[in-house]
């Protein structure tokens, strides 16, 4: 059941709406009729196909145009609301004679009938005009400018010429469409969502909506988008500088909680890779959104020197189910079932293979190994990382009873270095860090610089190194939004 | 048919700003140099200073917090209001 839209006055009384061509509002014809002579003024019938449609109704009220039918959000025909003072009271769908009987007040009502029908769909949610309707009623809502396409011009084309794409082709942000998008959230679509860099530009959740479409969301991924874009205009997060920089770095999506199952989210085989329209959109939804209305393209503000294809989207849910460990929105605070997006600065991927560690030591000490690599193996703490641990590595860890914990614990300690390695010159490389660090002993990764979390497929002793940008104060640091519908 | 959609940018109207004239000469002008905290920035605008104070103009020294985020509103402000012209570091 949608529920009354707001926008038409209700009349005092008991108010039906029925078609024609319903089975059950034909039989409850007989009823109409009984409730007309008990009730009079107070009763209103609406027609959907067929004005002439009760015979025994007095002044039958036209609905052809669908208008109050819509606006009370009808889904089925025969409905019963009861109104006082401007109010719906109650609401019956189908006939039930009780509950009419109940409703009404009327006794005895359709001798000779079933006790029960349900109804049939109202002409509202027929699929060939549901779209038509809410564009005619409700498209007056939004506000961003209508583009008039010319009669020869295409409209993928269309998006193309106008700069609004990343390089693939987008979905026509049609009216239609960003309704649709906007029954996705019970946000306003007039709500400022956040300021995006680098024009600071109010982003609406209409803008986010109309970007989303463009990307391929469906509706149920808005309030995703919608939080990833919240996270990603933060100081802390840092999007304009993230965009600017001439590293390779874009923002990754990390989605845990129940709504990533929920849209059919991808955390298993694959979770990194193509094919899941959830994964894909949202994770475009946010750069579309940074490129059309924060005004962030490459070649502008984006000087990123050779950049890398997360940047298309780059987005992905936590496998929580088979985690040998807490989920990565749990160890930053939020409550176990709560679902969060986390934004992470990422570069690319990098795949460690070690398929024949079988204790989490020898594991921890490959997966350091590769984690040193990361920006540059002489240069430590400037830049975070992201360590997605896959099932069969997850393995062994949990049978070990290594504690997510007590993995970082033993990565930090692997990854502290002396500085007589680090310096410039030291191995016969100029880069380094600066002489002064050469009596030090220096971790790789700041305080809080290491992301830990599980995904992937169940065959397969790799993980996956995701290398990060500026670190903390310095660039970015990780930021977590929890979802709301 | 007429297909109409809704425009995904900003729909930003940005007002067009003049650029203020070059001046002619730097006598008697104050002239800032920007550091955006890029490594060797400062061995680029350390230079620059000297060969500027030699000629007896007078300069300020102003730095990003960091080179990753625009600079600061205030530090902006600073900049405008006693400087002349600014010039910027802004490489590796």
């Amino acid at each position: 059941m949608l529920g009354y839209r707001g926008a038409v006055e209700l009349p005092d009384g008991v108010l039906v709406v029925v078609k024609r061509e319903c089975p059950t509002c034909t039989l409850v014809e007989p009823v109409l009729g009984q409730l007309a002579a008990a009730l009079g003024d107070d009763l209103h019938v609406y027609c959907q196909d067929d004005p002439s449609f009760p015979s025994n109704v007095p002044q039958v009220i036209d609905d052809t145009g669908l208008e109050v039918s819509w606006q009370l959000g009808l889904t089925t025909v025969p409905t019963l609301i009861r109104v006082e003072h401007g109010k719906e009271l109650d609401r019956l769908e189908g006939w039930l004679r009780k509950d009419w009987e109940a409703v009404t007040g009327v006794a005895d009502l359709g001798p000779g009938l079933p006790e029960y029908r349900p109804g049939c769909g109202s002409r509202t949610v027929d699929p060939d005009i549901a779209d038509e309707l809410a564009v005619r009623f409700k498209a007056s809502t939004l506000r961003s400018r209508r583009i008039r396409l010319a009669d020869l011009e295409d409209e993928m084309e269309a998006a193309f010429d106008r700069g609004w794409t990343d390089g693939l082709p987008v979905v026509p942000p049609t009216e239609a469409r960003v309704l649709r998008m906007l029954e996705g959230t019970s946000r306003a679509p007039d709500e400022v969502v956040a300021v995006v860099p680098p024009d600071l530009v109010e982003c609406t959740v209409e803008k986010v909506a109309v970007n989303a479409v463009m990307a391929g969301c469906r509706p149920e991924y808005l309030p995703v988008v919608v939080a990833a874009l919240e996270a990603a205009c933060t100081d802390d997060f840092n999007a304009h500088g993230l965009l600017a920089t001439t590293w390779f770095s874009g923002p990754m999506a990390i989605v845990n909680g129940p709504v990533a199952p929920a849209i059919g989210m991808n955390s298993g085989l694959n979770a990194l890779g193509q094919g899941n329209r959830a994964n894909a959109t949202i994770g475009r939804a946010l750069q579309l959104v940074i490129r059309n209305v924060g005004g962030g393209k490459p070649g502008g503000v984006d000087r990123a020197t050779l950049g890398q294809p997360g940047k298309y989207t780059f987005c992905f849910a936590e496998d929580e189910d088979g985690s040998p460990w807490e989920p990565l929105s749990v160890e930053r605070g939020f409550p176990p079932g709560t679902s969060t997006v986390t934004l992470f600065a990422a570069g690319g991927v990098h795949g460690l293979a070690d398929q024949l560690s079988r204790t989490p030591e020898s594991l921890a000490r490959s997966l350091a190994a590769s984690l040193r690599s990361v920006f540059h193996p002489k240069l430590v703490i400037g830049f975070d990382a992201c360590l997605v641990v896959s099932p069969e590595h997850g393995r062994v860890f949990r049978e070990a009873g290594w504690t997510k914990a007590r993995l970082r614990q033993e990565l930090n300690e692997l990854l502290t270095i002396d500085g007589v390695e680090l310096v410039r010159g030291a191995g016969g490389i100029s880069e380094g860090m600066a002489e002064q660090f050469r009596s030090a002993s220096l971790p790789k990764f700041r305080d809080g610089g290491l992301l830990i979390v599980h995904a992937g497929g169940k065959a397969g002793f790799f993980s996956a190194i995701i290398s990060g940008w500026a670190s903390g104060a310095l660039g970015s640091a990780p930021v977590t939004r929890e979802v709301v519908g | 048919m007429t297909r109409i959609v809704l425009d995904p940018t900003g729909e930003l109207n940005p007002p067009a700003r003049t650029l203020v004239d070059r001046p002619r000469s730097l006598d008697d002008k104050t002239i800032g140099l920007l550091d955006i905290t890029k490594a060797r920035g400062d061995v680029f605008l350390n230079q620059l200073e000297q060969r500027l104070v030699a000629r007896g103009w007078r300069v300020r020294r102003f730095a990003k917090p960091t080179f990753t985020k625009p600079a600061p509103i205030d530090l902006r402000q600073e900049i405008s209001t006693t400087c002349d012209v600014v010039i910027e570091a802004l490489a590796d």
